[in-house]
């Protein structure tokens, strides 16, 4: 349980069922009034914002919040199968939870599931992955400009930006937060 | 891991140098004019008991919430004139605009009502501004407000009419009062020239005397300038016994809610009847320098917050 004074940002929040991140917070009292903190709630469901004002005699129940460990192992039917791998209990998550990982879902990849009384959230991965480049056009040296790039995909399916020496079969290192290419891998 | 912070304490210069300005010229301001600057224990034994005011224990005694007990115990032996600045001590406290520990200017006039303290503030405040080179305008956050007095005077049913949703007695009525102040009223209070926000609903008034016309309101005022609340100000209540019920109604409030309930402060109590008619002051000074700074946070013009302890 949380009281009004424990409110802060970033601080996440059970309401019907739901959990909430406050993304704002304000604590405000006029004169001798009674203390007020407005907030600003985002679900952590489905992203919806709004604003509130709450009192110092009120009390929120904190959000069941965990994340686990999990190997990431296939996708059928547009849902994406991860499994504990110390209870190798299977969870399924969709393409809107997954969100922009799925670029980077390699076969058996450890993520971290955020998730709320065991529903799943979210996502996030090691911040670096190295994955092989599976189609790229050939370097045609001569027409190589410092600062030219050249669209390649990557064994995931994912397409990005890389400098053009980068040839097909390569090992390169993304970083999964930005989806950039950061340098070639060796070996 | 703690971070480096020294750099906060650099940047901060400028606002700490306005700030020792600004207290030197209040100082000179009352002494100027005669006032007695006073010094009262911070540690005391019972503070005064509001309903929305919470005292940080120190010991079985309590840091005061505000000096005003010791202050009028002095009005009531014939000190007619006195000022202090001090610390104050509220816990919970924690915004934008409030510190936990901050610093309070209260002060006191014997024979004189809440109308006098209102010249007091347009006087006072204009000559701290003139003092670190401001003419009579202030900017604060990208607004100018011209200082030249006579200020607004607006009573409180007013401005609920003007800037609310809801009536005061509305607000009053469905326990909405504080919440449509600060959400729907305060943001448009002093947003050209300063305003005196004036006659408060009894319930808001803890310590005010009530209005010759209508027992059901009293004297009492809060200045604005550009939305932001500096001075609280009340016309004396001196019936002893008028002043303890609401002291126990407070008091039952807090009970009510949860709150720790403080000893009645009894000394005090006993000298009120003693008190001739006064009126006294509550200036945050802190908000004070916000403002002339121009600084959007109280954090800018302190030293050192609790956080960075």
């Amino acid at each position: 349980m949380y009281t009004a004074s424990d409110l802060r940002k970033g601080l996440r929040i059970k309401i019907e069922n739901d959990p909430y991140i406050l993304t704002e917070f304000n604590f405000v009292k006029p004169g001798k009034g009674q203390a007020l903190y407005r907030c600003k709630l985002k679900n952590m469901v489905n992203g919806n914002q709004f604003e509130r004002t709450f009192r110092s005699v009120d009390v929120f129940e904190a959000a069941d919040l965990q994340e686990k460990r999990m190997q990431y192992l296939y996708k059928e039917e547009g849902k994406y199968c991860f499994m504990d791998n110390e209870s190798y209990e299977q969870i399924f998550l969709s393409e809107d939870q997954v969100g922009e990982a799925k670029n980077f879902l390699l076969d058996n990849i450890e993520a971290e599931i955020l998730l709320f009384e065991d529903r799943p959230l979210g996502i996030s991965l090691p911040n670096f992955i190295d994955v092989i480049v599976t189609k790229a056009d050939p370097w045609a040296k001569g027409d190589s400009v410092s600062g030219n790039t050249k669209p390649v995909t990557v064994q995931t399916g994912y397409q990005l930006q890389v400098p053009p020496f980068i040839e097909e079969g390569e090992k390169i290192r993304i970083d999964t937060r930005s989806g950039e290419y950061l340098t070639r891998v060796k070996g | 891991m703690i971070e480096n912070d020294s750099w906060k304490l650099t940047v901060r210069a400028d606002a700490l140098r306005l700030r020792a300005r600004m207290i030197r010229a209040i100082r000179r301001f009352f002494l100027d004019r005669n006032f007695l600057e006073i010094e009262t224990p911070l540690r005391i034994p019972a503070p005064a008991p509001e309903s929305h005011i919470d005292a940080v224990a120190a010991g079985a005694w309590f840091l005061h919430t505000s000096p005003e007990l010791c202050m009028k115990r002095l009005l009531a032996a014939g000190y007619s004139r006195i000022f202090q600045i001090c610390k104050c001590f509220r816990a919970g406290e924690r915004g934008d605009r409030h510190l936990p520990e901050f610093t309070m200017l209260e002060w006191y006039r014997g024979g004189a009502d809440y109308r006098t303290l209102m010249d007091d503030c347009e006087a006072l405040i204009n000559t701290v501004a003139r003092e670190i080179g401001l003419g009579g305008v202030v900017s604060w956050q990208g607004r100018r407000i011209g200082l030249n007095a006579p200020w607004e005077r607006i009573s409180v049913r007013d401005a609920f009419t003007r800037y609310a949703t809801i009536s005061a007695a509305e607000a009053l009525r469905t326990d909405r009062f504080d919440e449509v102040l600060a959400c729907e009223v305060e943001p448009h209070l002093g947003m050209e020239i300063p305003v005196f926000l004036y006659d408060y609903p009894v319930e808001q008034g803890a310590l005010a005397r009530v209005t010759e016309q209508d027992p059901g309101i009293a004297e009492r005022f809060e200045l604005y300038i550009a939305g932001l609340e500096l001075a609280n100000a009340f016309s004396e209540l001196i019936d002893a016994g008028e002043q303890r019920r609401r002291f126990e109604e407070a008091s039952r409030n807090r009970q009510r809610k949860g709150s720790p309930v403080y000893p009645m402060p009894e000394r005090f109590l006993q000298a009120l009847p003693r008190m001739s008619p006064s009126a006294g002051i509550a200036l945050g000074v802190d908000r004070l320098v916000m403002l002339l700074a121009d600084k959007s946070r109280i954090d800018d013009v302190v030293a050192f917050t609790p956080e960075s302890l």
